[in-house]
């Protein structure tokens, strides 16, 4: 069940965003930031977890999942930290996500060349 | 001896006789129908070069030495160069021509740069200012996307009204006296009508066709009724990279004059590719576009006589990056060429 | 007297009819299973953490991190705008698209050097995306904080 619960609703949210690129002419760049603070309002209301315990990986792998982690580190860190938790929880909940894709790009750029389309 | 013709055109009195051309194309384009006319087809559009821009500087270099060679001219033969693309600050053609000895004039009409090139090198030789003059536009699809759009690598989908940049140069040799084949008949450009800038407030960039399709309509129709003919005239009348839709629209602007213009009327964008078969959206697009299909395919047709009157009519995106990004809209531009064969 | 005058909204709505739409049943269909496709290797990537007997939110994080890596690979190797081409917001919207978005644009601008090229440019798209998620984090944050 857990994999059909993740292959549907992560279909759906991807669904969501062709039909935004279809209609509103909307760029790619503007869905990734659309969907991250979607994902991280909904976190902040405690709506999204229960997608997650719901579809799994279906529900954190679409971009809204890492806005909810963010969403989720933040209040974390301010139950153990207090204020400051405000500012240092966010980025420290995505810092993998992100110190990932930077430095696998980096590599990536070493390696790699663009190639002809 | 009024040479310019009521509002905007300008009828030449002397022969300006196109004298030699030069193509080269990367290889999408080499898939395409036009692949026989082509004097070169690249195997990749990196051409041993370290970047794209680069790239489209040494094929700009190397098409203007070939149609150079082509008429048996050296540099000492050209008065001027007249060249343009569209990377910022036009250096796929600075770059090209520092290493030629020849005065340059930098031009950028976007994608009608080699209309206003012809136009322009048309003016000098019917008045007298230059007996030979080499004229030529490029642009690179690889390049323009880094400029204009986003990276190649990027995953995003490329809706149907998108238009996709042709890799290559079209060179062009005008000239006061043929030097070959003097007893041939040749192509001329007998008339030019500069375009206005018209913008009816297209912001899609993924239709520049649409953009353009007005500026092309607007300076064709003037070019008719200021020389007070009718599209029959021409063979064949030629937009530069308006597409399907422009296409489409263009003639749906002259119905609506009364203007049949069903019959005679093609588009480069849509000569250059197959469009369903090579999945390319709209049709071609970029400088190259124009430039490589006049000086491959049209330039060819005219000397075999299969054609013998053309209007040729590039046409320009005249937007940045920037321009779209604050919410402006597209203008476009066009260059009406009339190219005939004379003695 | 020339006649060549076109009403401004009455070409909009021309072009508007007459430009191609995109087939969207079609887009979504493919958008449908080729994310899901991704979810579901996700969730196999996690289940097979778990089993290793790390916790939810290690194997979540394990998860995203290869992911992240496949997408970057499959964007060197010039294969994810092909899968984009075809899956649309399938491939952007996953965490994959957000590998693709920071890996493209470091590739595309190598050639301009490592700091202002491959350094600067790699923000180009995924810039935004932090700017504005930790905003969105630090508003959240901030009403958390008062509600307590």
């Amino acid at each position: 069940m857990n994999y059909i619960n993740a292959f549907w609703v992560g279909g759906l949210i991807c669904v969501i965003g062709q039909i935004l690129i279809d209609k509103t002419k909307i760029t790619s760049a503007r869905i990734l930031v659309l969907f991250v603070v979607l994902g991280c309002i909904l976190g902040g209301l405690n709506i999204y977890d229960k997608i997650i315990d719901y579809a799994g990986a279906g529900a954190c792998v679409p971009l809204p999942g890492f806005g909810n982690l963010l969403a989720n580190g933040v209040k974390e860190e301010i139950d153990s930290e207090g204020a400051i938790g405000i500012l240092t929880g966010g980025l420290k909940s995505a810092s993998a996500g992100i110190s990932a894709a930077v430095i696998f790009s980096l590599i990536n750029a070493l390696i790699f060349d663009p190639k002809e389309k | 001896m009024q040479k310019k013709i009521r509002q905007q055109t300008i009828k030449f009195k002397n022969p300006v006789y196109i004298i030699s051309t030069s193509s080269t194309v990367g290889p999408k384009e080499g898939e395409g129908p036009l692949k026989d006319f082509f004097d070169l087809i690249l195997e990749d559009s990196l051409y041993g070069e370290i970047s794209w821009e680069k790239a489209e500087s040494k094929i700009t270099k190397e098409t203007f030495a070939r149609a150079l060679e082509k008429a048996n001219f050296s540099q000492e033969d050209i008065d001027y160069v007249i060249s343009g693309d569209l990377l910022n600050q036009n250096t796929g053609s600075n770059f090209a021509i520092r290493d030629l000895n020849i005065p340059f004039f930098g031009i950028f009409g976007a994608c009608s740069t080699i209309g206003e090139g012809l136009g322009l090198g048309a003016i000098l030789i019917d008045g007298g200012f230059a007996n030979n003059i080499l004229i030529g536009a490029s642009s690179h699809f690889c390049a323009s996307e880094k400029q204009f759009r986003f990276p190649l690598e990027l995953g995003t989908q490329r809706p149907p009204s998108s238009t996709w940049t042709v890799t290559g140069q079209g060179s062009v040799i005008l000239s006061d006296k043929k030097n070959q084949d003097k007893n041939k008949k040749l192509p001329c450009v007998t008339a030019i009508t500069p375009g206005k800038i018209i913008d009816l407030g297209i912001k899609d960039a993924n239709n520049m066709g649409a953009a353009m399709a007005p500026a092309a309509f607007d300076v064709i129709y003037s070019h008719l009724s200021d020389l007070n003919i009718s599209p029959d005239y021409y063979d064949l009348i030629v937009t530069g990279d308006l597409g399907k839709i422009g296409h489409d629209l263009v003639v749906k602007m002259f119905g609506e004059k009364n203007i049949d213009m069903t019959r005679n009327y093609n588009d480069c964008g849509l000569l250059i590719f197959d469009i369903e078969k090579q999945k390319i959206g709209s049709g071609g697009s970029g400088c190259a576009c124009s430039a490589v299909t006049f000086a491959g395919y049209l330039y060819k047709r005219l000397k075999d006589g299969v054609l013998n009157k053309i209007l040729f009519v590039p046409t320009g995106a005249l937007m940045s990056q920037l321009s779209s990004q604050q919410g402006e809209s597209i203008p476009g531009i066009a260059y009406a060429v009339a190219i005939e064969n004379h003695d | 007297m020339k006649n060549n005058f076109i009403d401004k909204k009455k070409y909009q709505d021309t072009v508007e009819k007459m430009s191609p739409k995109t087939n969207i049943f079609l887009n979504c269909f493919n958008a449908f299973w080729s994310g899901g496709l991704i979810c579901v290797i996700g969730e196999f990537i996690t289940n097979y953490f778990l089993n290793l007997g790390y916790e939810i939110d290690v194997a979540r994080t394990f998860c995203s991190v290869i992911l992240i890596f496949f997408g970057v690979i499959l964007t060197g190797f010039g294969v994810y705008d092909k899968i984009g081409k075809f899956a649309g917001a399938g491939s952007i919207v996953p965490i994959t698209g957000f590998a693709n978005s920071v890996a493209a644009p470091a590739l595309e601008f190598k050639k301009e050097g490592y700091i202002f090229g491959v350094g600067a440019k790699m923000f180009l798209i995924s810039g935004p995306v932090i700017v504005y998620s930790t905003l969105a984090s630090v508003i959240v944050g901030i009403f958390y904080y008062f509600s307590l």
